[in-house]
């Protein structure tokens, strides 16, 4: 090699992050990116959608008279059978059902992630509290859930009020009821993780367990634990609406779109597109959500990223 | 194989055990208690009478008790009797609906044809969709039809199963009018005309069912027909001159099949609950709308019983499909 081209500085690239390269991975999954597009126009619609968008204010009579009224410039999508505006009972609704994905999610997700690095870091816990996650595993979840809210629905609805109460119970319930996928994952990357030399490391220079877990075990098993994060959403907006469905979910004048498609039904031979908008809402945010999840997945596992 | 059997089964009873006290101290609680549903009118000691008639008098693990004994004894002695025309159960106590003041395994009894006609249908038709899509999207990856694929099974499970319903009476029974909305579980098949009037409005509920289950039964089918067409006895029976047809259908679906068929096993029990929703669309009369009424009546028994038998459902088809798979694998060794 001639000396002249080994003196010349050559151009080193910059090092990249991890974030970055998952970055760059998810945006080549053409469904991922047009799932976020979606879900966040969706967000802005129900967050500020009712900032925005102010229907006319109505007296009772006035409000009866514009019962079941078609879509006009006044109400872009007509009224419902007690003369409301419906775009904003969606809006309103969209703000509930979207929150309970994600309060339920968090909540589901903590007992996931609790339990799964117990589990893989304490060889003591791991057979009871695997044992209790087949037990969950193996119990009939809608008829539970259904149980739970007919059980706690009044109790909880007099101690925070009927609506906070109604929300509490329902985002618990299904906290409760769909952590054991993400323990039983969190378990084995944790299992993997102790085996590996900058554990020892650690462990060797003397780090309590409660930093190991904290500041080595639970930054390394954020990936998976971000792909089911995602699925719980998913999860959680459809059983949401599946209880206000059946009619066990929130109280009639609280909208979320479950109850708005449930509500719609009876009206389904004049009116279908009531029971059709909140429906389509719902099927197009957990598309989105989960298609998010599909191309979260595929950025974050290393043997397919930088094909 | 028989060992590993016996011991699950083994494991299978203090798990049963567990979920059965579980739900029945969940459901306990219950503030609507039979107690309180007794007009305020009727006498205290009247009223006792009323709760001891009921058992509701006992403690908590003393009704426990009971009822396992009425779940795993009387009825099946009941059941028996009715067979064989034995006298088993000599008079004992059943397990008694507080809506009917009937016996529940008689509801159950009454329901259950009617969920398996629709959820059955639907179940099966899932399948026999699923199958050859899940095939033809391995065999050809990444080609339209496999994209196509991968959006429907997207849409399959992204879309609930209540929604989908609405939407399909929506088109067809409200606008076409090709098919009845609601369910007539009274109309029985006796001729021709009324075995076509079963199959039209079994149509909308089966269609909800067998797209919610074909979604996912196609891509575990597509996955696993990915896997083993990768393998090098594809090769090996391609090299020999093997026909396309042969090496597809014969040797690489049946190895993919196996994995396929304990997911089918184990989604037995979940469609159970799925079906709850689809029955609530299409007011379809069966298990599901059972579990309904029963909650929102306070119908303790009755809840206790439907909700165990779901749960049953779940621990024997996780042992079905365990069984299974070591049956259909020969890779496959239980020690």
């Amino acid at each position: 090699m001639p000396e002249a081209t080994l003196n010349k500085p050559m151009k080193i690239e910059k090092p990249r992050s991890q974030w970055r390269d998952v970055w760059i991975q998810f945006r080549k999954h053409k469904g991922a990116m047009v799932g976020m597009a979606v879900l966040t126009l969706l967000v802005l619609f129900v967050v500020i959608g009712p900032m925005v968008w102010h229907p006319p204010q109505m007296t009772t009579t006035q409000m009866l008279l514009s019962k079941n009224k078609p879509p006009s410039w006044t109400f872009p999508l007509g009224t419902d059978h007690l003369g409301r505006d419906f775009l904003t009972r969606l809006m309103m609704g969209g703000r509930v059902s979207i929150a309970v994905g994600f309060v339920a999610m968090m909540i589901s997700l903590f007992v996931g992630t609790t339990i799964g690095t117990l589990a893989g870091f304490f060889p003591r816990l791991d057979g009871p509290l695997m044992r209790l996650t087949d037990l969950f595993l193996a119990l009939p979840l809608l008829p539970l859930l259904l149980v739970l809210m007919m059980l706690f629905r009044d109790t909880l609805a007099r101690a925070f009020g009927v609506e906070m109460g109604t929300f509490l119970l329902i985002v618990m319930a299904i906290g409760v009821t769909s952590w054991m996928q993400s323990a039983r994952v969190v378990r084995g990357e944790v299992l993997a993780l102790k085996e590996r030399e900058f554990v020892l490391a650690a462990r060797s220079i003397g780090t309590p367990p409660r930093r190991m877990i904290l500041r080595h075990v639970l930054p390394n098993v954020i990936s998976p634990v971000m792909v089911a994060a995602t699925l719980n959403i998913a999860d959680a907006i459809i059983t949401e609406s599946v209880l206000s469905f059946l009619g066990l979910g929130f109280p009639p004048d609280f909208p979320t779109w479950g109850r708005l498609l449930f509500d719609g039904l009876p009206y389904l031979q004049q009116f279908p597109e009531r029971a059709l908008w909140p429906g389509a809402l719902i099927s197009l945010t957990v598309l989105s959500v989960n298609y998010i999840g599909d191309g979260l997945r595929d950025a974050l596992d290393p043997r397919i990223r930088g094909r | 194989m028989l060992t590993f059997i016996l011991r699950r089964l083994l494991i299978a009873v203090p798990t049963l055990l567990l979920i059965s006290l579980a739900i029945f101290l969940l459901v306990d609680l219950a503030p609507g208690s039979p107690a309180s549903q007794i007009p305020l009118t009727v006498p205290p000691e009247v009223k006792a009478k009323i709760l001891a008639a009921m058992g509701a008098d006992q403690p908590v693990l003393v009704r426990y008790v009971l009822w396992l004994k009425q779940f795993f004894w009387v009825e099946p002695a009941y059941w028996i009797d009715s067979r064989f025309g034995t006298n088993l159960a000599d008079g004992a106590q059943r397990i008694i609906s507080y809506q009917t003041r009937a016996p529940v395994f008689i509801t159950i009894g009454e329901r259950i044809p009617q969920t398996m006609t629709v959820v059955g249908a639907g179940y099966l038709i899932g399948i026999l969709i699923a199958v050859p899509i899940g095939i033809y999207s391995a065999y050809r990856q990444y080609s339209w039809f496999d994209q196509a694929g991968t959006f429907f099974a997207m849409m399959g499970f992204s879309v609930p199963t209540f929604f989908t319903g609405v939407l399909l009476i929506v088109i067809f029974a409200t606008k076409l009018h090709w098919f009845p909305s609601v369910y007539d579980t009274t109309l029985l098949v006796t001729d021709w005309s009324s075995f076509v009037a079963q199959i039209r409005q079994m149509v909308l509920p089966v269609t909800v069912l067998a797209l919610f289950n074909a979604a996912t039964i196609s891509r575990y089918m597509r996955s696993s027909m990915l896997d083993n067409l990768g393998q090098d006895y594809v090769r090996t029976a391609r090299a020999k001159g093997m026909g396309e047809g042969t090496v597809v259908l014969k040797h690489v679906l049946r190895n993919s099949l196996i994995p396929v068929v304990t997911v089918i096993a184990l989604g037995i029990p979940s469609i159970f609950g799925g079906a709850i929703i689809t029955e609530q669309v299409f007011k379809v009369n069966g298990l599901g709308a059972a579990l309904i009424t029963a909650i929102n009546a306070n119908d303790i028994p009755m809840v206790q019983t439907l909700t165990f038998i779901f749960a049953a459902l779940i621990v024997l088809f996780n042992l079905v499909a365990d069984v299974l798979y070591g049956v259909l694998d020969p890779r496959i060794r239980y020690a």
